[in-house]
């Protein structure tokens, strides 16, 4: 079943039209690699889809599960299952993490009406998903990504996605910024996530990152617009030959 | 986080530009007549039934306010105000001598019930959470002094405190039974000659809160004075003087409303504290006055002083305030340290909202030996509001070995607003060691965007992130006030973002 519809989407910033009626379909349990040059809209196209205000959609439309996403809050769509791991994580002084996890995970389970769930349980299941992703119990006392590196801040990200649960996992360039040890961390805590009932979008710059995370379908993405769709296999090719041979087709 | 969660619902349930205490109480009052003159000062005097020396001593104060001039470097910009144009002196019309707090106007008390203030002698239970893991904290009571307009129209436990021997009553009162106490204290923190308002003061000042805790004594319960200025273009002129003396505690909270009116009110009070040896004061201040609405129209003028002195060895001084309300805020509660090893407190949050000015901060002057003080300020401007921390650190040649930490940290919602830090360090001996931290952030769009994809609504990150901010201050109130205040401080904040 289609998890995500994304229409003939138009979107301008400042009056300027970045993505010029964009299409894409990604259905329950796959893996969607999204590459493109830098400037391609990428980055765009995850903040319309999470609802980052500043954007402006002049046409398209986008259909999540079914339901208009476009008129929905940002939280309102969190709480339905988007999810968005940011390619550079804000810092949030003063907020303790744990505190943050926990407002954010009950904040969303209050929007679809479950039961918020108590300090304890929660502190467990933290630990757990903490532990597999090798996140220190140290940072969760810490300020929201104050302090962290790199890696930590994109473990973060993770943690907090591999926590919500959510349906639709879109990361944002999750490579950048990390060597390869952290890489495989980040990567083995995103193909855990695997699950016929989850989509996973994967946005990126570098063919590298699907050779931990593969993709059931690569998009390449150029001046706003998704030009070519295919198997894990064009990935290699665009590895092998650049994006400038689309430069044409855009 | 089950406070963060409760101020967000808390924030729901109001309307935006309400002021939650901006009613009026409907009762006859008695004033003195319009404007400021040595009749005034006489009138005030008289109806205080007060001895020559105190007539002598505001007549003095009034004399010496008339050669000065209002001061101008903070930085906040209003109208001239119009002396001429104020009461100096309202009270509540007794219907007759009140003997018993249930011969106080039933409206009156009405008015204190809707502002949450128990005038009655029970303990408070509610509103206290109890510790994580622990028993629910025993009762605590809480001994009231409510100043209505210009008089004290209540003190509650008196009895009780004075079986322990502390003194809690309106100044007023105390100027009659014990002028032994408060000719030797008033004005010796604050002289009559300190500054514009503090002298205004002095002359009109007509009641507020005396206390005094015998050596030795730990004051049994908290100590609190609730100010209402409930007249239409009256001023309200407390005076608050608090000494404690060898070896005693005391911790005192102060919290103040006032009704939503289109004019500015005028509010200069004059606090003093005397800590002698071993003794120390906590001072706590909810202040909450009428900030004006969304254009700006109406709003107190808080110009207020606030100083103690640590007179003793081993003293200690805590001022903390959440300073919320008010259209303009003038105020630098300080800590001259005179006695060696003293220490001196500063723990601040102040927000401005909409077009509030705050220029608040203050002094540490150390004179004794090995003296310390310790400022932690929180400022939060939001709407096209101004914040300014000002404050002044010093070393006498003598304080040797003096100490002192500041740090400053501003946060700004949206981009209308400003926060200044203006410190001023001067230290005459080379043993002192004064550190300053400052920073500014920003609640910004991205910090907003990220919380909202994780789920939270947009108040609600803004919640979390100015309780985050606030934390360390919040946690130097005494519990009851940090539950209260939280609410406070989401409730200023609301409609800063979206
Ligand atoms: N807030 C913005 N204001 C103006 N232009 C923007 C803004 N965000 C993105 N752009 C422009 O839109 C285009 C696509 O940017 P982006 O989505 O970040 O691309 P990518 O993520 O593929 O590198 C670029 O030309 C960029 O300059
Ligand atoms: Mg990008």
């Amino acid at each position: 079943m289609a998890l995500l519809e994304v229409k003939d989407l138009q979107v301008r910033v400042d009056e300027r039209e970045i993505l010029h009626g964009l299409s894409l379909t990604v259905n329950e349990g796959e893996i969607h690699a999204i590459m493109g040059p830098n400037g391609s809209g990428k980055s765009t196209l995850s903040h319309v889809i999470a609802g980052k205000p500043g954007y402006e959609v002049t046409g398209g439309e986008i259909l999540f599960k079914g339901d208009d996403l476009l008129e929905m809050a940002p939280d309102e769509r969190a709480a339905k299952g988007v999810f968005l791991a940011f390619q550079y994580p804000v810092e949030i002084p003063g907020v303790v993490t744990m505190n943050f996890l926990r407002t954010a995970y009950n904040a969303q389970r209050k929007a679809r009406g479950e039961t918020e769930l108590m300090a304890p349980e929660f502190l467990k299941k933290v630990r757990e998903v903490a532990k597999r992703l090798s996140i220190p119990q140290d940072m969760l006392k810490r300020g929201v990504n104050v302090g962290f590196s790199g890696g930590e801040k994109k473990r973060n990200e993770i943690l907090q996605m591999a926590l919500f649960e959510p349906s639709l996992c879109i990361l944002d360039e999750m490579d950048s910024g990390l060597d390869i040890d952290a890489l495989r961390i980040a990567a083995d805590g995103v193909n855990a996530l695997r699950a016929p009932d989850r989509a996973i979008v994967v946005i990126t710059h570098y063919q590298r990152l699907l050779n931990y995370i593969v993709p059931d379908v690569v998009h390449v993405m150029s001046k706003g617009r998704v030009v070519k769709s295919g198997g894990k296999e064009l990935a290699l090719e665009l590895e092998a030959s650049g994006y400038a041979q689309f430069d044409d087709a855009a | 986080m089950a406070a963060v969660q409760e101020t967000v619902d808390r924030v729901r349930r109001i309307d935006v530009d309400q002021y939650r205490y901006g009613f009026e109480t409907l009762i006859e009052s008695e004033k003195a007549p319009k404007g400021l003159s040595e009749d005034t000062v006489r009138f005030i005097s008289a109806k205080k039934h007060e001895p020559a020396w105190m007539l002598e001593w505001r007549l003095e104060a009034y004399r010496r306010w008339l050669t000065m001039t209002e001061p101008t470097w903070a930085r906040v910009d209003y109208p001239k105000i119009d002396y001429q144009d104020i009461y100096y002196y309202a009270a509540p019309k007794p219907k007759k001598a009140l003997t018993s707090i249930d011969e106080i106007d039933p409206e009156i008390l009405k008015t204190y019930e809707k502002l949450g203030i128990p005038l009655r002698e029970v303990a408070i239970l509610e509103g206290v959470e109890p510790p994580a893991g622990g028993e629910p904290s025993p009762s605590r009571k809480i001994a009231v002094d409510a100043v209505f307009d210009s008089v004290s129209v209540a003190t509650t436990f008196k009895e009780e405190l004075r079986k322990a021997g502390v003194i809690f009553m309106p100044i007023s009162e105390a100027i009659r039974e014990h002028p032994e106490l408060v000719k030797k204290y008033l004005g010796s923190v604050v002289p009559t000659s300190d500054n514009y308002f503090a002298t205004l003061n002095s002359a009109v000042f007509s009641d507020g809160s005396f206390v005094y805790v015998p050596p030795g004594v730990r004051c049994p319960m908290e100590l609190s004075t609730y100010f209402r200025i409930n007249e239409r273009n009256t001023g309200q002129f407390e005076r608050t003087l608090i000494i404690a003396e060898r070896g005693s505690y005391v911790s005192y909270l102060e919290g103040c409303t006032a009704p939503q009116r289109d004019e500015n009110q005028l509010h200069a009070a004059v606090v003093e504290l005397v800590a002698l040896d071993d003794a120390e004061i906590k001072y706590s201040t909810v202040q909450n006055w009428y900030p004006g609405n969304s254009e700006g129209k109406g709003g107190i003028y808080n110009f207020v002083t606030k100083r103690g002195d640590c007179r003793g060895v081993n003293s200690k001084i805590s001022w903390t305030q959440v300073e919320t309300g008010s259209a303009i805020t003038w105020k630098y509660p300080s800590c001259i340290l005179r006695g060696d090893n003293s220490r001196g407190e500063f723990y601040s949050i102040a927000i401005s909202n909409g077009h509030q000015q705050v220029d608040s901060g203050t002094k540490m002057l150390h004179l004794g030996k090995n003296t310390t003080s310790r400022i932690i300020s929180k400022g939060i401007a939001a709407g096209v509001s101004q914040n300014t921390y000002r404050g002044l650190v010093t070393a006498h040649r003598k304080a040797t070995g003096a100490r002192n930490y500041t740090a400053c940290d501003s946060l700004l919602i949206g981009d209308k607003c400003g926060a200044h830090t203006v410190p001023y360090v001067e230290a005459k001996n080379s043993s002192a060691l004064f550190e300053h931290e400052a920073t500014t952030s920003k609640i910004s769009e991205d910090v907003l965007f990220y919380c909202t994809q994780r789920g939270l609504s947009q108040e609600e990150a803004v919640g979390l992130v100015v309780n985050g901010f606030v934390k360390d201050v919040l946690q130097q109130l005494p519990m009851e006030f940090a539950v209260e205040a939280q609410k406070l401080i989401s409730i200023s904040l609301e409609g800063s973002v979206g």
